[in-house]
């Protein structure tokens, strides 16, 4: 399950992943990471079976925890199924079954790229 | 061809698309299926930048000579008589740039939406209006043609990226190091490739266009079958389209273009054909050209095929790289099964073409008759470089004593691994923490070639922020120094009298 922390300004310079890790032994891995002067975004996978355990470590050090378990839309409407989206996913959300394009939005980690690459505009971001 | 047309009257006849023949030939051979397939249908869907809409509005009281004009903000040329436009599908909008544009406004059209038409005139004697705003929906126009100067390409290279950036083009977004490969084309379904000698595809040929029938006009702009690239131009009837089969999009950092679905049905008349229409993905060739290159010739990294491509991935240079589509097959074979449904209930037949299409056309480069400057006229040959053991003081001494801020570093063959900025050398000494050069120059210099256009070198300097660009050969030894003092000093003895 992929988790996206919003860390606010006031704990941002603080090892907290690396605490979280320690404390609870998960196995974390970091999909994404942007961290600037004032705030940070990560988007990180953890099993299933550590989810709420990792999730509630987070929360306790003051960090927005939200479940991505519906990260991208696509309008089925709009989708001509060109294949647009596939080749620049890092994480492989897209493929074609058949001809059609298919997401497993479970693999998106909200980076965006695919927004603008999409000639028909039919992927949205759920933002949290 | 006639007896093929009674059996779409009688409802006898036998349609197969262009996947399903080649399956037919091995198992029927070419005679076997001259004698059991009547025609062949192809059929792509894809972005066809070449695209456009001649409209004619119908007059207003007191009459109008229109000589600019908007549909929902988007410009349409209006210098052809009084209330004839031409709206081109690649035009932005004056309001929401490149996210809304021509083919959005045919798409809205042809979905029966309403658009807003602004105009301007010129006024005379026979036409006082000055201008016109109204709000119209596709039945409101008199006659909405659609003619698109170049559509349908027999096939279309392929497109990667070498550089260290992204790189956002009309063939989609493509990723830094050969992060993927986007092409466009239907491969096996395409229409030409299907009939690559025009024995059938002639001026007159009746297609599918968009939804509706359309026909063949003539050879496409830039068509030059005797290279593999034959193209068609094609007109039809807005009235009649789908916009299933006709989308506007936007291609991001380039502009809109037009999704365009086209089909053309192919008669089996003989076994030449027969075999023709039988050519697979693997059997359709192109190249895949590196876009990091910006000039017109872009160099080609390989060759591919088209079931390579389909596959979902390309080796290039012992990698494995991502491929994805542009166009889309889904829709492709949606055209190809329209198609073949409407002749098999008797709507579309066949047509003898007039001509037939030009087995040898023209792409040439544009003569540039204005001067066209390149790097190599400009830069300075007088270049000292130095290596990367010396030191700072050293390296302090040669910019005062010399006439320029820049040191390249060369290493021992004389290739350049690095540079220096009096910048830099007085960072260092203000730091007191370094004292050779090795330690403080700029590893990653960007560098310019001699036959380098100077406006691309110079957008280099702008976008990097930086005031020099080694100009070095092909074994990356430094041949010059092109500098935006050289710059300044073109543009101000250009202006000067």
């Amino acid at each position: 399950m992929k988790l996206m922390l919003h860390v606010s300004p006031g704990i941002v310079r603080k090892p907290i992943v690396s605490s979280v890790i320690l404390e609870t032994k998960a196995l974390i891995n970091i999909e994404r990471a942007k961290v600037d002067a004032v705030s940070g975004e990560i988007v990180v996978d953890v099993d299933l079976d550590k989810c709420s355990e990792v999730k509630r470590a987070f929360e306790d050090r003051g960090v927005r925890v939200v479940l991505l378990e519906n990260p991208i839309i696509k309008d089925d409407d709009e989708c001509v199924h060109c294949g647009a989206c596939i080749s620049i996913c890092p994480t492989g959300t897209f493929r074609f079954e058949g001809s059609e394009v298919v997401a497993d939005a479970g693999r998106c980690v909200q980076c965006a790229s695919c927004i603008t690459a999409c000639p028909q505009r039919a992927l949205r971001l759920v933002l949290k | 061809m006639s007896e093929i047309n009674e059996r779409i009257r009688d409802g006898s006849v036998r349609v197969v698309t262009a996947e399903e023949m080649p399956y037919l030939v091995d198992e029927l051979g070419t005679g076997g299926a001259v004698r059991e397939v009547d025609v062949v249908t192809t059929g792509t869907f894809g972005a066809m930048c070449s695209s456009g809409l001649f409209l004619n509005t119908g007059h207003s009281d007191p009459p109008i000579k229109i000589s600019k004009a908007w549909l929902n903000n988007v410009e349409a040329y209006g210098g052809i008589a009084a209330v004839d436009l031409f709206l081109g599908a690649t035009q932005p909008s004056e309001d929401r740039g490149n996210e809304y544009g021509g083919a959005h406004v045919m798409e809205d059209l042809v979905s029966g939406r309403e658009v807003e038409l602004r105009a301007q005139g010129v006024v005379t004697d026979c036409y006082p209006r000055s201008e016109l705003e109204t709000t119209l929906r596709l039945d409101d126009f008199n006659q909405a043609i659609m003619v698109n100067p170049r559509n349908a390409y027999q096939r279309y290279a392929a497109a990667t990226n070498s550089t260290e950036r992204t790189l956002h083009t009309y063939m989609g977004t493509l990723l830094p190091r050969y992060g993927n490969v986007s092409y466009s084309g239907a491969g096996s379904l395409s229409p030409i490739p299907n009939d690559p000698d025009f024995e059938y595809i002639g001026v007159g040929t009746r297609i599918f266009l968009c939804g509706g029938q359309g026909q063949i006009i003539g050879s496409g702009t830039q068509h030059l079958p005797q290279n593999g690239f034959a193209t068609l131009m094609v007109k039809g009837d807005l009235k009649e389209m789908n916009s299933e089969f006709l989308r506007g999009a936007t291609f991001q950092d380039y502009g809109p273009s037009l999704y365009v679905g086209l089909g053309v049905p192919i008669p089996v008349l003989n076994e030449g054909i027969a075999k023709k229409t039988a050519v697979r993905d693997a059997d359709i060739e192109t190249e895949i050209v590196d876009y990091g290159v910006p000039r017109r010739a872009r160099p080609a990294v390989r060759r591919v095929n088209y079931e390579e491509l389909y596959s979902g991935v390309v080796d290039i240079d012992g990698s494995e790289v991502k491929t994805s589509a542009l166009s889309s097959r889904h829709v492709a074979r949606k055209v190809a099964s329209a198609l073949s449904d409407s002749i098999r209930r008797g709507e579309f037949l066949l047509t003898a073409a007039s001509e037939p299409l030009s087995r040898v056309g023209r792409n040439s480069p544009v003569r540039q008759t204005k001067e066209f400057l390149l790097v190599g006229d400009v830069m300075s040959c007088e270049v000292v470089t130095v290596r990367e053991e010396i030191s700072i003081k050293e390296a302090a001494r040669m910019i005062v004593g010399g006439t320029f801020d820049h040191l390249p570093v060369v290493s021992a063959d004389e290739r350049l691994i690095g540079m220096v900025t009096a910048w830099d050398i007085s960072k260092a000494v203000a730091s007191d923490k370094t004292s050779h050069i090795s330690e403080m120059m700029t590893r990653k210099v960007f560098i310019a070639s001699p036959d380098e256009p100077l406006e691309l070198a110079a957008r280099k300097l702008h976008h990097h922020r930086i005031s020099a660009l080694p100009v070095v050969d092909k074994d990356h030894r430094v041949i010059g120094m092109l500098t935006s003092d050289h710059l300044s000093r073109l543009y101000g003895r250009r202006r000067s009298p």
